[in-house]
C-alpha cells in the first residue's frame, strides 16, 4: 500500500511513524519544502521558536523529561550551525533527539552555494551519528535509522541533512519496519557472571555506596534502584544528572558528590570500601583528581556504553548493560542486608556540618533564601530546569527532588542560556504540570528571546531570575583563584521586569529575604507565565567546593574560603 | 607497545574520516593506517598500527566500535599474523654504486621495476620491520623518492576477522 509522496511528505509521515507530535524549528529556504508540507499534517505541532539554539534545547527539554526523542529542524548554514551548542549539549548527557536540516540542492553541494555548510562535517563528532540525504529512495531507511540510534543504547543525537531537491523529488513512500544496523547492537543484560561477583561484592563490603547517574534516569531505573537499595541498606548518591534518580527524602539518599556536592558524600566516596556506579561517568567535577578518589574502595561500574567502562576509574567489576535491566538481576542475585553501621556513620558526618541549613542570620538577601522558600513551597511538586552557574550548583543542593525527571540541567557541556528554551520544551512535554525554569543573570541574557515562544505558545513557564548583577561563578572563580581580579564579570542588565512586561508576561523584582515567599505564591498563583527576579547579594560563593584539580578531599568550606578542610 | 588492529566498516560516506576524527579527538596516536577492500562487497578493511598501553588500546577499538559504520575491530597483535608493506623507493645509482645496490636489494626480496641513468626504483614487499632496515641502508645512496603503503595484517590459520551479518530477522 505505497503512495507516490514528495521527499517533504515522506519526512511527515516518517515523524509520524515515529510517533512524534511535536518539533521545534525554525524555517528558511533549504528546508521550505518540509515547511511547504507541514500544514497537510496537522498532528504534528510545530514550535517555532526564535533561534535555532533554542528548538535544539527544546527538543533536549522535551527528551530529557519524557524520555521520547525530541526533534528539531532548521535550515541550511546559520540555521544549521546555530543547532551546534545543543547537540553538543544532548550528547554530552545522552540526550535522545533527532535534528533535522535543509540543505542546499544536491547538483550545488561543494560548490560553496548560498547557505551551504558542511553539518555533517561540522555535526559528526558532536552526533551519535549523522546523514546527509541526497537520494530520495534512501529516506524512509534513513529516518527509521535516525530514530532508532536516537533512542536506543547509550541515547545521542543524529542529524539528518536532506537535500532541497531531496525535499522536492517524488518516490513510492514504505516505511520500513525494522532497522538493519550491523554494526550497532547495544547489550542490554548484564553478563551474569559479572553480576554474580558484583552481588558476592555487595554482601562482603562494609561500606558500600551506590552512584546513581543519568543512566538510571534514562533506562527509568528508578523503581529498581530503589528495590536495590531498601534490600540492602547501601546509601545512593546522586549526581548532578542522577538528581531525582532516587526521591531526596528517602531515609537513603546522601546527596550529590564533587566540586560542589557535600562533604559527607565526598568522604563517603573516600571512605567506602565498594562504590557501585549506576549509569554515572566518572566525570572530573564529580571525581576530582583522579588518583586520590575512591581509593580504597572496589569499584563495580554499570554502564550501557562500554567505553566508558575503565575511562577514568579502573572497574574492578565491569557490567556493560541497561540499569534497569542489570539493577533487575542484581535485586534477585543479593542477599537482603543492612548497611546501618556504615549509614549512621555518613550521617554522623553530615550532622556536624552546616548542610541544608539555610538559617540566615546576616540580614542580607542570599540565594539560598529562594531555594528554601521554593523547596518549602513547592514540595517536590514541580520539574526545575536550570541554567549554568551558581545558581544551578544551589539549585542542585538545596531543592529536593522528590519525582523523576524533576532536575534538567546542562551537566556535561554546561551550557549557559539552556533553561529557558529547554523549560519551552519540559513545559510541552508536561503540560499540566508546575515547570520553574531558574537562570543567572547571565544565562537568562543568552535566550532570552524564546520569552517570545512561551507567549506564542501559551507556556505557563513560572521563571526565576537569580541576579547577583556579575557572571557569579565565573566571579567566584575569580575570587577565589585568581585574586579577586574579576575581569569581565561585572554585569549591567536591563530592566528584566519591563522586558518581561514587553512580551506581555507579568513579573515581580524581590530585593528582600522577606519578599520571598509571597512572590512564589502570586508566581504560582497566576495563570501563564510569571516572571520573577530575585536581586540578592552580590558576592556569595557556591560552598563546600573542591578546587578545580584537587582531590575531592580537600573542600573548601564557608565562611573560611581559604582553609581547606582534610576529610579523612 | 604497537598494537596492530583490523577493522571492517561498512563502505559509507564519510566512514574513513569519522574513523580518522576520532583518532584526532581522542588524541591516540596512529603510526599507520591502511583502508582496501574486503573479501566482501560493501565491507572496507582497515589495519591500524597504534602505540599505546593496553588501556589506551582498548579505548580505541571501544571507541571505534561507537561508530555506526564500524563492524568489527580484532586486535592481532597477540595472534601468529602476516603483517606485510610495500615500499617503493628511487634511489640515486651511478653506474658504480648500482651492484651494491641491487646485491641489498637482493638480500630483502626487493625487485627493482624502474631503471634510468643515475637511478633505480626498488620495490619492496615485506614485513614493516625490514623495510625500516632495508629503507635505512638505502638512505647511504641517496633516496630521491619514497612511498610506504602501511602496514596491511591477516591472522595465519583458519580464523578469520568477518563482519557480523545482518540482522536475522527471525531472531
Ligand atoms: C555558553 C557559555 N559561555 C560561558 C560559560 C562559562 N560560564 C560558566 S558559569 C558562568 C557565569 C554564569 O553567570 P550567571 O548566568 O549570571 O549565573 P550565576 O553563576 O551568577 O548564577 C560562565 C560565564 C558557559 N558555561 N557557557
Amino acid at each position: 500500500m505505497s503512495k507516490t509522496l514528495n521527499g517533504a511528505q515522506i519526512m511527515c509521515e516518517a515523524l509520524i511513524a515515529e510517533g512524534v507530535d511535536v518539533m521545534f524549528g525554525y524555517p528558511g529556504g533549504a528546508i521550505m519544502p518540509f515547511y511547504h508540507a507541514l500544514p497537510e499534517y496537522p498532528q504534528l505541532r510545530h514550535v517555532l521558536v526564535r533561534h535555532e539554539q533554542a528548538a535544539g534545547h527544546a527538543a533536549e527539554g522535551y527528551a530529557r523529561t519524557s524520555g521520547k526523542v525530541g526533534v528539531c529542524v532548521a535550515t541550511s548554514g546559520p540555521g544549521a550551525t546555530n543547532l551546534v551548542t545543543a547537540l553538543a549539549d544532548a550528547m554530552m548527557d545522552s540526550v535522545p533527539i533527532v535534528a533535522i536540516t535543509g540543505q542546499v540542492a544536491s547538483s550545488m553541494i561543494g560548490k560553496d552555494a548560498f547557505q551551504e555548510t558542511d553539518v555533517t562535517g561540522i555535526t559528526q563528532p558532536i552526533t551519535k551519528h549523522n546523514y546527509l540525504v541526497t537520494d530520495i529512495n534512501d529516506l524512509p531507511r534513513v529516518f527509521k535509522e535516525a530514530f532508532h540510534i536516537a533512542r536506543t543504547g547509550r541515547p545521542g543525537p543524529v542529524l539528518i541533512d536532506v537535500a532541497k531537491d531531496v525535499q522536492q523529488a517524488r518516490a513510492e513512500f514504505a516505511y520500513p519496519a525494522e532497522v538493519d544496523l550491523p554494526g550497532y547492537r547495544p547489550t542490554y543484560d548484564g553478563n551474569s557472571r559479572q553480576i554474580r561477583e558484583a552481588a558476592a561484592l555487595i554482601a562482603t563490603a562494609e561500606r558500600p555506596l551506590l552512584m546513581a547517574g543519568r543512566g538510571v534516569l534514562i533506562a527509568n531505573a528508578h523503581f529498581e534502584l530503589r528495590e536495590l537499595v531498601e534490600k540492602t541498606g547501601i546509601p545512593v548518591i546522586t549526581t548532578l544528572l542522577g538528581i531525582s534518580a532516587i526521591p531526596e527524602d528517602h531515609p537513603l539518599a546522601l546527596g550529590m558528590p564533587g566540586m560542589h556536592g557535600w562533604v559527607h558524600v565526598n568522604r563517603a566516596i573516600q571512605q567506602c570500601d565498594l562504590l557501585i556506579s549506576v549509569g554515572a561517568r566518572f566525570d572530573d567535577r564529580v571525581t576530582g583528581k583522579l588518583d586520590t578518589f575512591a581509593r580504597h574502595a572496589k569499584i563495580i561500574h554499570i554502564d550501557i556504553d562500554p567505553a566508558e567502562i575503565s575511562k577514568n576509574v579502573y572497574a574492578d567489576v565491569p557490567i556493560v548493560g541497561d540499569a534497569r535491566s542489570v539493577l533487575s538481576a542484581l535485586i534477585a542475585a543479593v542477599e537482603p542486608r543492612d548497611c546501618a553501621a556504615w549509614l549512621q556513620q555518613v550521617r554522623e558526618m553530615q550532622a556536624t556540618r552546616s548542610q541544608k541549613q539555610y538559617k540566615n542570620d546576616s540580614g542580607l538577601f542570599r540565594p539560598h533564601d529562594v531555594y528554601a522558600e521554593l523547596t518549602r513551597i513547592v514540595r517536590g511538586a514541580a520539574r526545575f530546569v536550570t541554567d549554568v552557574g551558581q545558581h544551578q550548583m544551589w539549585a542542585a543542593q538545596l531543592i529536593d527532588y522528590l519525582q523523576p525527571h524533576s532536575h534538567i540541567t546542562s551537566g556535561g557541556l554546561g551550557t549557559m542560556g539552556f533553561a529557558l528554551p529547554a523549560g519551552v520544551g519540559v513545559q510541552i512535554a508536561c503540560p499540566d504540570e508546575e515547570v520553574w525554569v531558574i537562570a543567572g543573570d547571565g544565562g537568562w541574557q543568552m535566550n532570552i528571546q524564546e520569552l517570545a515562544t512561551v507567549v506564542q505558545e501559551g507556556l505557563p513557564l513560572k521563571m526565576a531570575i537569580i541576579n547577583n548583577g556579575f557572571l557569579g561563578m565565573v566571579r567566584q572563580w575569580q575570587e577565589l583563584f585568581h585574586e579577586r581580579r574579576y575581569s569581565a564579570t561585572p554585569m549591567w542588565s536591563p530592566d528584566f521586569i519591563k522586558v518581561a512586561d514587553a512580551y506581555g508576561i507579568p513579573g515581580l523584582r524581590i530585593d528582600s529575604a522577606a519578599g520571598v515567599a509571597a512572590a512564589i505564591h502570586t508566581a504560582r498563583g497566576t495563570r501563564g507565565p510569571f516572571l520573577l527576579e530575585f536581586v540578592v547579594e552580590r558576592e556569595v560563593n557556591v560552598y563546600p567546593m573542591v578546587a578545580p584539580g584537587a582531590s575531592i578531599s580537600e573542600m573548601f568550606e564557608e565562611p573560611a574560603a581559604t582553609e581547606p578542610v582534610a576529610i579523612k | 607497545m604497537k598494537h596492530t588492529l583490523v577493522a571492517l566498516l561498512r563502505d559509507q560516506p564519510g566512514v574513513l574520516n569519522r574513523a580518522v576524527s576520532l583518532f584526532r579527538r581522542r588524541g591516540f596516536n596512529i603510526e599507520s593506517l591502511t583502508v582496501g577492500h574486503s573479501e566482501q562487497p560493501g565491507i572496507s578493511r582497515m589495519t591500524l598500527v597504534v602505540d599505546g598501553d593496553n588501556t589506551s588500546v582498548e579505548q580505541v577499538i571501544k571507541q571505534l566500535y561507537k561508530l555506526i559504520d564500524v563492524l568489527k575491530v580484532s586486535d592481532v597483535t597477540a595472534d601468529a599474523n602476516v603483517s606485510r608493506e610495500l615500499v617503493l623507493a628511487k634511489v640515486f645509482a651511478p653506474p658504480a654504486r648500482r651492484s651494491d645496490l641491487m646485491q641489498i636489494a637482493d638480500i630483502f626480496g626487493a625487485r627493482v621495476v624502474d631503471v634510468t641513468p643515475d637511478s633505480l626504483m626498488v620495490e619492496l614487499t615485506s614485513e614493516p620491520d625490514a623495510a625500516d632496515r632495508f629503507i635505512d641502508l638505502l638512505k647511504s645512496f641517496g633516496i630521491r623518492e619514497m612511498v610506504r603503503t602501511g602496514c596491511v595484517a591477516m591472522v595465519r590459520g583458519s580464523s578469520t576477522v568477518s563482519a557480523p551479518k545482518s540482522v536475522d530477522r527471525a531472531a
